[in-house]
């Protein structure tokens, strides 16, 4: 019994990280995802935190911007690798046939959060060599392998919000309302530019955000954090998490009823 | 063929589907035997893909009972033994055949070997190639290649070769009939009489999400080589059933409509027995023209 649940268990692991593994390698074969999911984090913070920063602020602004870049660019990876692929999946009906096969339970949106971790991880790791090289930016090791963690564990949330909004508007709008929640998102959260320097407005309603509430915890790390309480933050990107998968759900099982359509 | 002892492996039992207002399936029962190659007939809009949909969980139903292989189609058990190719597959362009092949095998217990899919869905030469690169045809042997990558016990094929031509049909078919020969059951739907008459063991004509025929090949022919007569009269159906030459009798909207094998003797004993028919239509027709007459509303 015990070599039958273990190889059942192997069975599944192989499902998943096929599953995982092809996803992501399909996604770096696609220009489209690729070419702004990578460069535009690294391309910005090149601008804003080296070039910019160099004559005003210097340091403090690139460790700064080095923080809240990562935290725009994982949430890009995650809001367009699993918000809009869903949305285009669940028009074509790929989403239909992978349904109709003996695929374990899970595997899509398991396959999906893995690339979105991976392409976190390079966001994060290009980050770090531009931050290193060109801006000066020094941490102790302990900062960055914290910084790392946010921004890859930081997907979590905004896959979940991506796989609502991915449930929700049909694969030629998907991009077009991607782009209308994440930029403004990520200006109104201080991700471009600190709140400080932003109008007041704007800061007193940036904890509305998601991405105000990772970029705080990003922050945090490098010294920069309006609010320190990092449990308050955690606790709203997952309450948050809890209800966009709720409301994906919903819509992806009326959808498979065919009302949906 | 008597298949009356063989196990059935779907079913569907007075399933009703409606998507709005608009009826998919109106009442269907439909059972597929191990071993048959089942083919479901009619034109668009008449069911067909629903019916697949239902027994493959794909879509819950509204009324009635649906079964795979004895059980509720959702469950994993069931799909394992199930191979499936739907109308659009809508497979993301970037994928490499042999990644989309890798991952569909995965799936199942006892996969075919890749060499034995390539030579079956004749994707020679493709594996290294992008799925958003091959031609129509292409695409849907690769659609084929995963449908029995997992040496499935039953095979669903929703319209397989509408829009190929008839070469690459033929293919199909010789595809279709090695799977049969190895024991594989196929419910095939499709719009071409043809297919079903090169392929089938039994075929199942749906219209307006209900089945109006249902035989062998032969007995299908030899039912739509019929006369159908059409009426409104005030004679029971149950009495005209019981005449001579009549094969069968239905009313529809107030209509009546009879399948004889000869129609003159039928028309001359219904005006003898009821002065006030009218609307009196016979029709008759090729193969084709009959299969279009059958899955025609009876307005």
């Amino acid at each position: 019994m015990i070599t039958v649940a273990r190889s059942e268990i192997g069975h599944l692991m192989a499902c998943y990280l096929r599953e995982a593994r092809h996803e992501f390698l399909r996604l770096l074969r696609t220009p489209s995802f690729v070419l702004p999911t990578l460069l535009f984090p690294a391309l910005f913070y090149v601008l804003f935190g080296v070039v910019l920063a160099g004559s005003r602020g210097g340091v403090q602004v690139s460790g700064y911007l080095l923080a809240s870049y990562g935290v725009f660019g994982i949430m890009g990876a995650s809001l367009f690798g699993f918000g809009v692929t869903i949305a285009i999946e669940r028009e074509r009906g790929f989403l239909t046939l992978k349904r109709a096969q003996p695929m374990p339970p899970g595997a899509f949106l398991f396959a999906k959060l893995v690339m979105a971790m991976l392409f976190a991880a390079i966001i994060s790791v290009l980050l770090a060599l531009l931050a290193t090289t060109l801006a000066g930016v020094r941490l102790a090791p302990q900062q960055w392998i914290l910084l790392f963690l946010i921004n890859v564990s930081g997907t979590l949330p905004f896959c979940a919000l991506g796989l609502w909004l991915g449930s929700l508007v049909s694969g030629s709008a998907a991009p077009a309302v991607v782009n209308l929640i994440y930029l403004p998102m990520s200006f109104l959260s201080g991700l471009w530019m600190p709140l400080s320097v932003l109008p007041d407005f704007i800061a007193r309603f940036a904890p509305m955000w998601p991405s105000y509430h990772l970029g705080q915890i990003a922050l945090g790390v490098v010294g920069h954090a309006d609010s320190g309480n990092v449990l308050a933050h955690v606790g709203f990107l997952v309450a948050m998490s809890a209800l966009c998968l709720f409301l994906a759900r919903g819509r992806l099982d009326r959808e498979s009823d065919g009302s949906g359509r | 063929m008597d298949s009356a002892n063989h196990t059935v492996l779907a079913e569907l039992k007075g399933v009703r589907k409606r998507y709005g207002k608009q009826v998919a399936l109106d009442g269907l029962d439909l059972r597929l035997r191990s071993g048959e190659l089942l083919a479901v007939l009619g034109p668009n809009g008449a069911g067909k893909s629903t019916a697949v949909a239902a027994l493959l969980g794909l879509a819950s139903v509204d009324q009635g009972l649906v079964s795979l292989f004895g059980d509720a189609p959702r469950k994993l058990a069931a799909r394992c033994r199930v191979g499936v190719m739907l109308q659009s597959a809508g497979i993301p362009d970037a994928f490499k055949v042999g990644e989309l092949l890798e991952v569909t095998r995965g799936y199942y217990r006892h996969p075919r070997s890749v060499e034995e899919c390539v030579g079956l869905a004749g994707l020679q030469g493709l594996l290294e190639r992008r799925y958003g690169r091959l031609s129509g045809g292409q695409q849907r042997r690769v659609q084929f290649a995963l449908a029995i990558c997992g040496n499935p016990e039953l095979l669903f094929l929703d319209e397989p070769t509408t829009g190929l031509d008839i070469e690459a049909r033929k293919g199909f078919w010789v595809a279709i009939r090695a799977m049969v020969a190895e024991g594989c059951s196929v419910f095939l739907t499709t719009h071409y009489l043809e297919e079903a008459e090169a392929l089938a063991d039994r075929v199942v004509v749906l219209n307006h999400g209900r089945q109006i025929a249902e035989g062998s090949v032969e007995s299908l022919r030899s039912l739509i080589s019929n006369r159908l007569i059409g009426c409104i009269t005030s004679l029971e159906p149950d009495t005209v059933r019981h005449w001579a030459h009549v094969r069968d009798v239905s009313c529809r909207a107030g209509r009546m409509e009879i399948i004889a094998d000869v129609a003159e003797p039928v028309v001359r004993r219904l005006l003898a027995e009821d002065e006030r028919l009218a609307e009196l239509e016979i029709h008759r027709g090729g193969l084709a023209e009959a299969f279009v007459e059958l899955t025609r509303e009876a307005a």
